[in-house]
């Protein structure tokens, strides 16, 4: 079995007192396609912004390629309405709190449930600006425009980004112009634009039809090869989720209740359960 | 790697065209004489750049970043006041400072003056400058700190009341041996008094003067605009979230912001001081970024061209083409009854209303001007330049 | 005891002019949970319903007079919302708040015109206007009626918005905008009487305000009009009681500012006046920006967050 890269400890986050991801525990493996599901409102999206500095998580920890990049646990004033396990686990841990950008940095990249486009800005400046936290000249360098070959380099790797993703002949549109299905695949290639190790897609095939939905599939597979990734997502179409996926993780009510290779998770009557009676069209 | 020829010959007009401009200021300055009617046009171009600079460096916050400031009139003020005591003469001081003990009391341009020659007062002018935008930006670094977290109209009055504050504290009287208190501060080095010889020829500079520093000063913004900062700051102002998430530390590039955008405003306190002569806290309310917050809006929120554009057509509407309203006669109708003291106020401030109702894109959208002349030239081209320079 | 007697005074003034800002206030606070618009004309209307009465008690017996700015006043609040804000309503909120800046301009503007920028006496109300002598000092009618009417008229406003239909409808109204729209609620009636309620009060603070000080320039409503409205984001804004209560400390806090010098001399913590009243309005800002890096809603606010 390959490596961890992403492991999620006793994660729970918590708002006033509705417990949104309760003690979930994850372990993502390197070059994997992984896929949480769950059924609306499971807090699928919650967890995501808990390992992307979006939240800073009540209690737990989340360590990327073995090193721990968020630690929290519930302090004084939340104790009290605290209802998860294992709270004072962690309470000897120092709290590593990072924002999204550094978690970014770090190697993690996501995409947004409704998708997050700059909508003033053309596709070609949509990707060019993800590299923007690898410029290497600083703000006067760039703001005089002596960077010249930086800012080169960085447009080259855009350019030769969108080409690969098929996207260059709309280079120069507004983003918000593309029809939905391109806009999903440009926030997609936003997010391989920042060289991350470990992509988060949140509901890549949210309003696409089947056969956009089997071709999504197949362009996850495509850049997880191409660009050495490890692929962690979010999703409801079943479809995708067992065609891809090489291991699952379900959960209902913020907790786990069922984890494994696709075979697995489908027969177990929990899952089964979990869905019972609730459509999966969203 | 696409249209780059397109885009270098872009920037050799730009600066063409920018040099040519320089240049015909300067020569309206040599002839235009006070007594002619023409003088009205150089007074506009010296209030004009003043406030074409402020309105530009609001538009780098407001129109670029999505930071909704109202200090900018706190920020000038801080410009205006370090450059005119940098550079109040050593045998004007007792006077300027009447009822106080003035504690500073070096010019920069009469000691660098002294040993440099009129070189040297150059220099010392352009240092006084840079310092009145170096102490806006520190003051902006301070109040950044605790208030950029702030969202929209929350930022919008705290910077609103920082402005206020530091008002109130430049007219206390405790502060009068470095500020003068609520007195104005005069007799500084000022565009008027600047004067040359070439060639045997009397130069004047008063308007070149402020024309220069705002040119200068748009230029650079202009440069940080089109820089990957620039970038960064647009994506932060279309949708935060994402920005984050794609690698842009929030705190840090709304601080580049909105220091860069106090430090212009600094500057171009300093060269209003320079225009008007005088540096006076009382003029510095929140009632004056009001007006250069409606001059940005005039020339359309996120387009540079429209902010200078805006701020020109401001200057000359109210300082001199609606002039007619306020003085009995306009465009021919003589109707002293109406048309007094203050109507052209009321004229100008419908017409505002107008546009912010009916025209909200102001003049530009937030286009720019080489995008709109672009465009007439080649219609059918690919847009490429678009997308790099805006 | 010495000190005691030196800081009433102030504080009684601080009380009076705490409930003049409360009556700007809630013109603010309203407004704002509805629209999520600072409307910074306000302070204008606030200096017109002023200007009104100088002009109308010059013409009509004050007993008319009164009446008619209060209308006049509600009705110039009601046409700047149809005119200047409702056009925008699906538009960005800067938009509308650049149009709220804009109204103000040119309220401003127009009363320049018509002012020629002098000063104008306000015409004094007999009875309110009256000198009298609470606790040994001499002071005005006005000063200590402000307190009691302004809590009559919070109690009353408090009331119907709990109690009454339309009451109900705003309080949907500024908890979701289009759900409300949705549910047959009829928005733009709601929000004008948002504005008719807001003009109202501030009319009617207006009348209180001027009778304490000499007159009205066309600037009179800047300044008390941002302080009422930094009153209302103490006490977090969208909510009444907090508006008030935001509205009493800041009145009270910039009174005895105002007479701090004498007040620490008196106390023998100074020796010589240093200026202090000159922050008398800055301190205003320095208890919002206080309160807003600490508790960014408000006394009273309720939190947000966005939505991921």
């Amino acid at each position: 079995m390959s490596e961890s890269v992403l492991r999620v400890e006793n994660v729970t986050m918590q708002f006033g007192g509705v417990v949104a991801v309760n003690n979930l525990n994850l372990d993502v493996h390197k070059n994997n396609i992984v896929s949480l599901i769950g059924p609306n409102g499971a807090g699928k999206t919650t967890a995501f912004n808990c390992i992307t500095g979006v939240y800073q998580p009540t209690n737990g920890i989340v360590e990327f390629n073995g090193k721990t990049i968020i630690s929290a646990h519930p302090d004084k004033k939340m104790k009290k309405i605290y209802q998860g396990e294992n709270g004072e686990m962690y309470v000897n841990k120092p709290v590593i709190d990072p924002t999204p950008d550094q978690i970014t940095k770090m190697g993690i990249a996501r995409t947004f449930q409704n998708i997050r486009l700059w909508k003033s800005m053309s596709v070609f400046d949509n990707v060019l600006i993800a590299k923007h936290m690898n410029a290497k000249k600083g703000f006067f360098s760039a703001a005089l425009h002596t960077n010249k070959a930086d800012e080169e380099r960085m447009r080259e790797e855009t350019f030769e980004l969108l080409k690969e993703q098929g996207l260059d002949k709309y280079s120069n549109d507004l983003a918000t112009s593309l029809p939905y299905g391109i806009q999903r695949r440009l926030e997609i290639a936003r997010a391989l634009a920042a060289d991350p190790k470990l992509l988060l897609l949140d509901e890549p095939a949210a309003g696409m039809n089947p056969q956009e939905t089997i071709e999504l599939s197949q362009f996850i597979k495509e850049i997880r090869d191409n660009h050495n990734l490890t692929v962690l997502l979010v999703e409801h179409h079943m479809d995708l989720v067992m065609n891809i996926s090489d291991y699952i993780y379900v959960i209902d009510f913020g907790k786990l209740i069922s984890k494994g290779v696709p075979a697995e998770v489908q027969n177990d009557p929990k899952v089964v359960e979990a869905y019972l009676g609730v459509s999966e069209d969203e | 790697m696409l249209d780059k020829t397109a885009e270098k010959r872009k920037n050799i007009i730009s600066f063409v065209c920018v040099l040519a401009f320089l240049i015909l200021v300067l020569i309206l300055d040599q002839v235009i004489k006070p007594t002619s009617k023409m003088f009205m046009l150089l007074t506009v171009l010296q209030k004009g750049s003043v406030y074409a600079l402020a309105a530009v460096s609001m538009n780098l916050l407001n129109g670029f970043t999505g930071l909704f400031s109202l200090g900018h009139a706190g920020f000038m003020l801080i410009g205006a006041y370090t450059y005119a005591i940098f550079t109040i003469p050593d045998k004007a001081r007792d006077v300027v400072y009447q009822y106080y003990d003035a504690s500073v009391r070096f010019s920069i341009p009469e000691k660098l003056g002294n040993s440099m020659g009129p070189f040297g007062t150059v220099l010392g002018v352009v240092i006084a400058v840079l310092l009145a935008g170096l102490a806006a930006a520190i003051f902006a670094y301070l109040i950044g700190l605790p208030v950029l977290r702030l969202k929209s109209d929350y930022l919008a009055i705290a910077t609103l009341g920082f402005a206020e504050i530091i008002r109130a504290v430049f007219q206390w009287s405790k502060l009068g041996p470095v500020t003068n208190g609520s007195n104005l501060l005069k007799s500084f080095e000022r565009t008027s008094t600047f004067k040359g010889v070439l060639f045997g020829m009397k130069l004047k500079f008063a308007t070149f003067v402020p024309v220069l520093i705002a040119t200068v000063s748009i230029t650079l913004i202009v440069l940080l605009v089109n820089s990957t900062y620039g970038r960064a700051f647009k994506a932060i102002r279309d949708d935060e979230i994402a920005a984050e998430a794609m690698g842009i530390n929030l705190a840090k590039h709304k601080m580049i912001s909105f220091v860069t955008s106090s430090f212009f405003a600094g500057v171009a306190g300093a060269s209003m001081a320079m225009v008007l002569s005088i540096a006076q806290a009382s003029n510095f309310k929140s009632a004056m970024t009001y007006e250069i917050l409606l001059m940005v809006v005039l020339g359309g929120i996120g387009s540079i061209s429209g902010s200078v554009i805006g701020s020109m057509l401001f200057v000359a509407a109210s300082e001199w083409w609606l002039r007619g309203l306020d003085s009995g006669t306009f465009l021919g109708i003589n109707a002293p009854g109406v048309f007094r003291n203050g109507f052209r106020l009321v004229v100008f401030s419908v017409i505002i209303m107008v546009v912010v109702l009916f025209f909200r894109k102001g003049i530009m959208g937030d286009r720019e001007l080489t995008d709109v002349i672009a465009g007439w030239k080649a219609k059918s081209k690919n847009k490429k330049g678009v997308t790099d320079h805006e | 005891m010495n000190t005691m007697q030196t800081v009433l005074p102030y504080v009684i003034s601080g009380i009076s002019v705490g409930g003049q800002y409360a009556l700007i206030a809630i013109g603010y606070t309203m407004v704002y949970g509805i629209l999520r618009l600072i409307n910074f004309a306000h302070g204008d209307v606030f200096m017109v319903a002023g200007l009104l009465m100088v002009y109308l008690a010059a013409a009509l017996p004050i007993y008319l007079a009164i009446p008619i700015v209060i209308a006049l006043t509600v009705l110039l609040a009601f046409i700047i919302e149809r005119v200047a804000y409702k056009p925008l309503r699906t538009a960005p909120r800067m938009s509308v708040m650049i149009s709220a800046i804009g109204v103000s301009y040119l309220l401003q503007n127009l009363a320049l015109y018509i002012t020629g920028g002098l000063n104008k006496n306000y015409p004094s109300i007999p009875w309110i206007s009256d000198q009298i002598t609470v606790f040994g000092m001499a002071t005005t009618r006005v000063t200590v009626i402000t307190p009691f009417l302004t809590i009559i008229l919070v109690v009353i406003l408090v009331y119907l918005i709990n109690h009454t239909k339309i009451g109900m409808a705003m309080r949907a109204v500024s908890r979701d905008f289009e759900t409300s729209q949705l549910m047959g609620i009829k928005i733009d009636a709601v929000i004008s009487v948002t504005f008719i309620i807001g003009s109202f009060l501030a009319a009617i603070g207006s009348l209180l305000y001027f009778s304490n000080y000499p007159g009205v320039v066309p600037t009179s409503g800047g300044m008390p009009g941002l302080k009422a409205f930094v009153a209302a984001v103490f006490g977090g804004i969208g909510s009444i009681p907090g508006a008030v209560i935001g509205a009493f400390i800041i009145g009270i806090c910039e009174s005895i500012i105002k007479g701090l010098d004498t007040i620490l001399i008196t106390g023998g913590a100074i020796t010589e006046q240093i200026g202090l009243a000159t922050f008398s309005d800055a301190f205003t800002f320095v208890l919002l920006i206080i309160i807003l890096v600490f508790k960014p809603t408000g006394l009273f606010g309720e939190k947000s967050t966005d939505k991921v």
